[in-house]
């Protein structure tokens, strides 16, 4: 008999990925998503080049993610934060566009930071509220097609059936709608009732 | 950096086609889509995120017939009266309340994948590697079925909505709790890592066995025939390994251990000779790893790995 113990491990694992997908995309989902409304808030401050914001949005996640896949950050928030301003700074410098007002202020956003996000405990009606808010603000092909398919769980073949169109057409409005729902999410206040 | 709506616009194709279902083959492709790119991956997760929340505008549901309201209200004690009977009479029932409806989502892994499903209700549900799961999850109802491979089951409790796993004829009732079912053609195992969960087995006279399981008990049943057993909580905590994508063995038979890594990798290990299958190993694997594996082989039990096309054949 053999004990081996552990060879696996040593010789097979990449030695910069300590965390499996799942593991990141669940922490990503539960710390760093929640955060995406003041992400954007922060980005629109201080980025003047309002086009390239999302592609911003972007790189902040992948560079974030890409950490996490080492080892989870402690604290999601300020560790988000420090990267978003790291990228600016350095796309600042390549000369890409000229920051509005370079905030190092951290420390001035960290009230902001601290906003309590949407609240956990509220949840179910609140979150039932938030998403048909969402669904009306949809262009309206894409929310026809995203209630048939979310509200009365049709499959894409019955919601062609049902619009009179492809069922190519529906993947392309389910995808859109999709697209636009985690924006609205995702990227918006909770609080509807600032406009970002 | 690729444009973000345009990865964005990829991802929600990608998520679009997988509610569908996907083939195999279109499933590797997604898998190397993911895999291409960190990027393509945060834009997956987050469109991911989104849509599955906007799975609780289910609630929604007929919400705007309040005519029928009444009448539903006398749903549940006819559904209950139902439930009580289909019990009575046995699976042959059981059959007809369960086929397959065009509303059921499929969710799939390729051998090697490894895939968490969320669920509105907040139950989780992770697929080990060449799984499938079909998913009834209303707000009435919630019914999954096994119909091949492994996974692992966080359910969050609901008391009047109990959550049912089947498995051809076998029937998991939760009852609080996680555990762990894998489904082979011909066995299938129940183990429970917490709380407690209903068994029904189908007998021979097409009435029903119920058995109460709770943690750290496992069901082994190939038929009509359950053995159980209790095992550690190491030993269980070492059956979930996979979902790190790890193997781990302990006192295991080479050939065990090759028929474990033989789930996860399409390169096939062979061990032809019974006076060598039956060496005992120990260690940590990396699911897909099989190099790691005839390494051990060859330069720890001295054997002689050769390979033909997609065997992988150990021998002395």
């Amino acid at each position: 008999m053999v004990e081996k113990t552990e060879q696996g491990r040593d010789g097979s694992t990449r030695p910069d990925a300590q965390m499996n997908a799942s593991e990141v995309e669940a922490w990503f989902v539960r710390e760093v998503l929640p955060l995406e409304a003041i992400l954007m808030r922060y980005l629109r401050h201080n980025w003047r080049g309002q086009s390239d914001i999302e592609d911003l949005r972007q790189e902040i996640y992948v560079r974030v993610c890409e950490a996490a896949f080492r080892q989870l950050p402690d604290a999601a928030k300020p560790f988000v934060f420090t990267t978003a301003r790291n990228l600016l700074i350095t796309r600042a410098r390549a000369g890409h566009v000229i920051p509005i007002e370079m905030v190092g202020d951290l420390d001035a956003l960290g009230v902001a930071i601290d906003t309590p996000g949407p609240d956990r405990s509220a949840i179910a009606r609140e979150e039932l509220r938030r998403l048909q808010a969402a669904l009306d603000r949809l262009p309206a092909r894409a929310r026809q097609a995203v209630i048939l398919k979310k509200i009365d769980g049709l499959t894409r073949r019955e919601i062609a059936a049902r619009m009179g169109i492809t069922e190519a057409t529906v993947s392309e409005h389910l995808a859109a709608g999709m697209s636009a729902l985690a924006g609205i999410l995702y990227g918006e206040p909770a609080d509807l009732g600032h406009k970002p | 950096m690729a444009n973000a709506a345009g990865i964005d616009a990829r991802a929600a194709a990608w998520l679009e086609r997988r509610e569908e279902g996907l083939s195999e083959s279109d499933e590797a492709a997604l898998q190397a889509w993911l895999s291409g790119s960190l990027a393509n991956r945060v834009a997956y997760w987050r469109l991911k995120a989104a849509w599955e929340r906007a799975d609780r505008l289910a609630a929604l549901r007929g919400a705007e017939k309040n005519s029928a309201a009444r009448m539903r209200s006398f749903l549940p004690l006819l559904v209950k009266i139902a439930a009580v009977m289909i019990v009575v009479a046995g699976a042959g029932v059981l059959g007809v309340t369960y086929l397959s409806r065009p509303s059921d989502r499929l969710y799939s892994t390729p051998v090697g994948g490894h895939e968490t499903v969320r669920f509105a209700d907040g139950t989780r549900v992770e697929l080990n590697t060449n799984t499938i799961i079909r998913a009834r999850m209303t707000t009435g109802q919630r019914i999954l079925w096994l119909e091949k491979g492994e996974a692992y089951f966080q359910v969050k409790h609901d008391a009047l909505h109990p959550l049912v796993v089947m498995a051809g004829d076998h029937r998991v009732t939760d009852l609080g709790t996680k555990f762990l079912m894998r489904r082979d053609p011909s066995r299938l195992e129940v183990a429970v890592l917490e709380g407690r969960v209903w068994f029904d087995v189908p007998d021979a006279e097409s009435a029903r066995t119920s058995l109460p399981l709770s943690e750290g008990q496992v069901a082994i049943a190939t038929g009509p025939k359950v053995s159980l057993e209790r095992q550690s909580m190491r030993a269980l905590d070492n059956a979930i390994s996979w979902r790190r994508g790890v193997l781990v063995f302990r006192d295991t038979t080479l050939a065990d251990a090759a028929a474990e890594f033989n789930r996860y990798n399409r390169e096939r290990l062979v061990i032809p000779d019974p006076a060598i299958a039956y060496i005992k190993i120990g260690g940590i694997f990396q699911a897909t790893n099989v190099g790691a594996f005839t390494e051990v082989a060859e330069d720890v039990l001295g054997l002689t790995v050769h390979r033909h096309g997609n065997e992988i054949v150990i021998s002395r």
